[in-house]
């Protein structure tokens, strides 16, 4: 728990990881929205294969981006199973019949696309958040953002809360648990297994956090005053993002991978041999 | 002219309704350039409210306060002030910016808008100052009291202050923390001619600086050197327990063995042994 502030980042050296977090948080977006442009099983498995590729680029052992998928594990399931048993195909008879579930052919098709589309869309963030450090997210999304400057919008001020809030994350963990501490010796029942009661033991709890971290907001404040902090004014960055030819030949390679999938969809050409793969 | 000049400061704070405490009383004194300054008391006696009326953070009710010729007043002056003055808190948690050491020691020369080498070059020597070089690329959760606190120095450093306050710094710190802040201090106090008000209520700390100054009440109760040490009166009057060393001594002095007033665990030791004509 105490090492939540450094996100899940796995330190190696690989070209994910020295990859510029800007076109990083860009491919994520652009691959994103192309996930949902998967239709085919051929287009999943053309997505799959690029994951892959990443993951065996960025050097961080399979197991561990794997390891993301346990969390949504039980939607995945429960989603899956619901669209096999719902799905209705009024073109062709059912292949098993209960009452008012049912199954379909295309309906198991329809399920194991929907499981997969959610198992792509876990994947990528994960590789993203297990290659760059909270920091460096934070510099990249400050750095896109930055044209909203024209329009007033706090974008330093922003990405400098981001920082603090991940700074701070351990911290308060491990004040929470000194607080339960010092409530259970005062005799504080968190161990109750009706629900209500378990809220209402954490009221004692959370007031002492609550002035405790005002209190440190004030501290912090005084520090930064004291560090010259006058805000984004005149501020400059020791580490200046920079973007390499790699960097720009990826994001033109995602780009083309957009530009395949939405072809397998649409095939706006009537090209015949995707209408083969457009399963 | 001297470097922190407090000319006549009254300082008080609300605490409830229409009440105030007056943290400072008519304080007046000044620090020269290269000193090692103890500003000790107990709690309450308004250590702290005088650190922070050292940088501008609060503003003397009455009276000034001025730094290298800049009153803390004028807010134009204040970042100017600032560079100069460098803070550190006591608690080393709450002073940390970022998730990163090296960016958090960049933090205050990044808001002096200077360009990204020399920014480098700055976090490098300030951390090469306090020894944690190698923890550049650590995150802070991985630290020991010590070593946090040695950061916030060298995020101090950053800025190439000409004195530094250390507010308590060494207050939530085990022993072994406690000396190797104190090391870190000393150090720069010798090697960069940097002066140092240290406030503390450890008085083997105070014990190392050239200069000490006693506040009691909101009152300045003495300042001199190393001296006062061997008035016991004035401690036991502004409720500060010397150091155990001393106060060894002074019981055997009263017992009719003269060791003088020693500084030191070493000292005491020494003079014991003078006395009774053995070897340490």
């Amino acid at each position: 728990m105490r090492d939540v502030a450094m996100g899940q980042y796995y330190p190696a050296n690989s070209i994910i990881h020295r990859a510029d977090p800007r076109f990083k948080l860009v491919i994520l977006i652009l691959y994103l929205v192309t996930v949902f442009f998967c239709e085919s099983f051929f287009s999943f498995g053309l997505m799959t294969f690029f994951v892959v590729v990443t993951i065996l680029l960025s050097r961080v052992p399979i197991l561990k981006v794997l390891k993301s998928l346990k969390v949504i594990i039980v939607i995945l399931i429960i989603t899956t199973l619901l669209m096999m048993i719902f799905y209705t195909d009024t073109g062709s008879k059912p292949l098993a019949e209960w009452g008012i579930f049912h199954i379909y052919l295309n309906g198991i098709y329809a399920a194991l696309k929907l499981g997969w589309r959610l198992i792509l869309l876990i994947l990528m963030p994960t590789i993203l958040t297990l290659t760059s450090t909270p920091t460096e997210l934070c510099d990249g999304l400050e750095s896109l953002m930055s044209p909203l400057k024209l329009i007033k919008f706090p974008v330093h001020e922003l990405a400098l809360i981001m920082s603090i809030a991940l700074r701070l994350i351990p911290t308060l963990i491990e004040e929470t648990d000194k607080i339960i501490n010092a409530q259970k010796a005062r005799g504080a029942a968190f161990e109750s297994k009706n629900p209500f009661k378990k809220i209402k033991a954490m009221i004692p709890v959370l007031i002492p956090l609550f002035v405790s971290s005002f209190r440190r907001a004030d501290d912090l404040a005084d520090a930064m005053d004291s560090r010259c902090y006058r805000g984004a004014k005149g501020r400059t960055r020791m580490k200046k993002l920079h973007f390499r030819v790699g960097d720009v030949l990826g994001l033109l390679f995602w780009c083309a991978v957009t530009v395949a999938i939405l072809f397998l969809k649409y095939n706006w050409f009537g090209w015949a041999f995707i209408q083969v793969l457009g399963v | 002219m001297p470097f922190i000049e407090f000319k006549n400061v009254d300082y008080s704070y609300p605490s409830g309704d229409d009440e105030y405490i007056q943290a400072l009383k008519n304080v007046s004194f000044s620090v020269e350039r290269g000193q090692f300054v103890a500003l000790v008391g107990c709690n309450g006696s308004g250590k702290s409210t005088l650190a922070r009326l050292c940088n501008g953070l609060i503003l003397p009710d009455n009276g000034s306060v001025t730094v290298d010729g800049l009153d803390t007043e004028k807010k134009s002056d204040l970042i100017e002030i600032r560079k100069k003055i460098g803070v550190v808190f006591q608690n080393p948690d709450n002073q940390m910016v970022t998730t990163i050491v090296e960016d958090d020691v960049a933090f205050g020369p990044e808001n002096l808008g200077l360009p990204p080498d020399e920014i480098r070059a700055r976090v490098d020597f300030a951390l090469k100052s306090v020894g944690m070089l190698d923890y550049a690329k650590s995150g802070p959760t991985r630290l020991s009291g010590g070593q946090k606190q040695r950061v916030a120095i060298a995020g101090v450093l950053a800025l190439k202050p000409e004195l530094m306050i250390l507010d308590e710094a060494t207050g939530m710190l085990d022993p072994a923390g406690r000396r190797e802040v104190m090391s870190v201090v000393k150090k720069l106090n010798r090697e960069e001619n940097m002066a140092v008000v240290m406030i503390t209520h450890f008085m083997e700390e105070a014990v190392e600086a050239d200069r000490i100054i006693i506040l009691d009440r909101g009152e300045i109760a003495a300042d001199g050197g190393k001296e006062l040490f061997s008035d016991g009166e004035l401690f036991s009057r502004v409720g500060l327990e010397l150091p155990v060393y001393v106060r060894v001594a002074r019981e055997l002095n009263s017992r009719g063995m003269n060791v003088g007033v020693p500084l030191s665990t070493e000292a005491l030791v020494a003079a014991v042994a003078k006395r009774i004509g053995g070897a340490a």
